[in-house]
């Protein structure tokens, strides 16, 4: 066993020990809020609205394969699928979920139908809500722009994988005047989001969408484990400069 | 109520890889790779079942009696010529593969084209949608690296200010990147221990 292995292991119970702790009701009835986000606010606020005026909520999980490296992010775009399938349920147009790969486009339908489920409303449950839209980046991209302008869509929360392709989702969203919230784990993504989004989300705060939307204790427990990680990161990263200067290392 | 056979399964094939990628040794180093490779044919299937659930979305929106789709009955028939020709010819011959490029590569770039224009647009329209100082340095870092990647200033690279300015420039996106994405993974790490520890269960069960 080698020191990366030792390292390697060592962080992931660091991560899960703290995810444990900050999860007891005890600390996490400690600390409790959040730094408000004006994005959370504004979706909080597109999702109430959607249900109210009948018009549908667009997620869009991206082109990544669950298999693949970049898998996380499409994990945090189905936690945040199942809890507004739960919240937008009885909505007279559901909302609707497209994918640019096979595994993520069932686990898209198999979500939806727990949010339904859960919700106790499983006869409402319609697994074309959760679809492929084209299996290369492009034709995702074109397969999922009639949704864009032809299902009464108010809001498009776009949360996975995806390239600068993107840019035309948001140009069609901004056309029919709807609210675009969007994060990718991509960095060139994620320049093309900042530019023409309403809303972008930057870096990790991709895995903070399910924490803001309250989708249970150890979402917000894994939020918290991750800010004392990079504080850790931080100070590791200052203390390797120093003493690469003063020539230790 | 989720089903505890499936949240079992879905832990235990996770511990299993996970266990394997750091401890390689016996039979967990056999292991990991048996599971991955039923993972990857499972994923294939997956693959075609979606495929076909779009075929069917398509079919439906073909035949809905009212807001019907004018796209969908093209994306059917291309489908099926496209799938009965390569069940035909095979996916790798060359005929069907000139077919297919002579049509996907025009349409991508012709895409491409359209996102670059789009870009364009979207950064003029910046300064309207932010405020503060972020849409001008977004704008001043994009010309200047676009006329360092011209290679404009390589001209200059010899002379000790310039070339270290450049240099330093260049080295300015590699930190901010390292940064997101040191963010990014340790995002990814709590994604995949909350899968783990049955937290995030994205599988109705």
């Amino acid at each position: 066993m080698n020191l990366q292995s030792v390292l390697g292991l060592v962080l992931v119970f660091l991560c899960a020990g703290l995810m444990f702790v900050f999860a007891l009701p005890q600390v996490s009835r400690r600390v409790r809020t959040f730094r408000p986000m004006p994005a959370f606010q504004k979706l909080r606020r597109a999702i109430g609205v959607s249900v109210e005026q009948g018009l549908r909520l667009h997620i869009s999980l991206g082109k990544s394969s669950i298999n693949s490296p970049t898998g996380a992010s499409a994990l945090a775009g189905l936690g945040m699928l199942e809890r507004i399938a739960r919240s937008s349920s009885l909505s007279d147009r559901p909302p609707v979920a497209t994918s640019g790969d096979g595994t993520l486009a069932i686990l898209s339908q198999d979500t939806l139908k727990a949010g339904y489920r859960l919700s106790n409303a499983i006869e409402m449950y319609d697994p074309d809500r959760g679809r492929l839209a084209g299996p290369t980046p492009m034709s995702y991209i074109a397969g999922t722009l009639p949704v864009t302008y032809g299902e009464h869509v108010s809001t498009h929360l776009l949360v996975g994988n995806f390239g600068p392709e993107v840019a035309l989702l948001t140009e069609a969203a901004e056309q029919q005047q709807a609210l675009t919230l969007a994060a990718s784990d991509s960095l060139s993504a994620q320049a093309v989001l900042y530019a023409t989004s309403q809303e972008p989300l930057i870096g990790e705060e991709l895995f903070a969408v399910p924490a803001y939307l309250q989708a249970g204790a150890m979402h917000q427990a894994s939020l918290r484990a991750q800010d004392v990680l990079r504080l850790l990161l931080i100070a590791g990263l200052i203390g390797g400069a120093i003493l690469t200067l003063v020539g230790i290392l | 109520m989720r089903s505890p056979f499936a949240t079992a399964i879905a832990i235990s094939v996770g511990l299993i890889l996970l266990i394997g990628y750091f401890l390689p040794i016996g039979l967990l180093g056999q292991l990991p790779q048996i599971l991955l490779n039923w993972g990857v044919s499972l994923a294939g299937v997956a693959g075609l079942v979606a495929i076909l659930n779009l075929v069917g979305v398509h079919w439906r929106k073909a035949r809905a009696p009212r807001d019907r789709d004018g796209y969908s009955p093209l994306f059917i028939v291309a489908f099926l010529l496209t799938f009965v020709a390569g069940l035909v010819l095979g996916p790798t011959h060359p005929v069907y593969q000139r077919v297919v490029t002579s049509i996907q590569v025009p349409i991508e770039a012709s895409l491409m084209g359209v996102v670059a224009i789009s870009l364009t647009y979207a950064s003029i329209r910046l300064f309207q949608r932010r405020s503060g100082m972020m849409p001008y340095i977004f704008v001043i870092s994009t010309i200047v690296f676009l006329l360092i990647l011209s290679g404009l200033l390589s001209i200059g690279g010899n002379l000790p200010l310039i070339g270290g300015l450049v240099s330093f420039i260049n080295r300015l996106p590699l930190a901010g990147a390292r940064g997101i994405l040191l963010g990014v993974a340790l995002g990814s790490l709590t994604a995949g221990l909350r899968i783990l520890m049955a937290a995030d269960r994205p599988y109705s069960g």
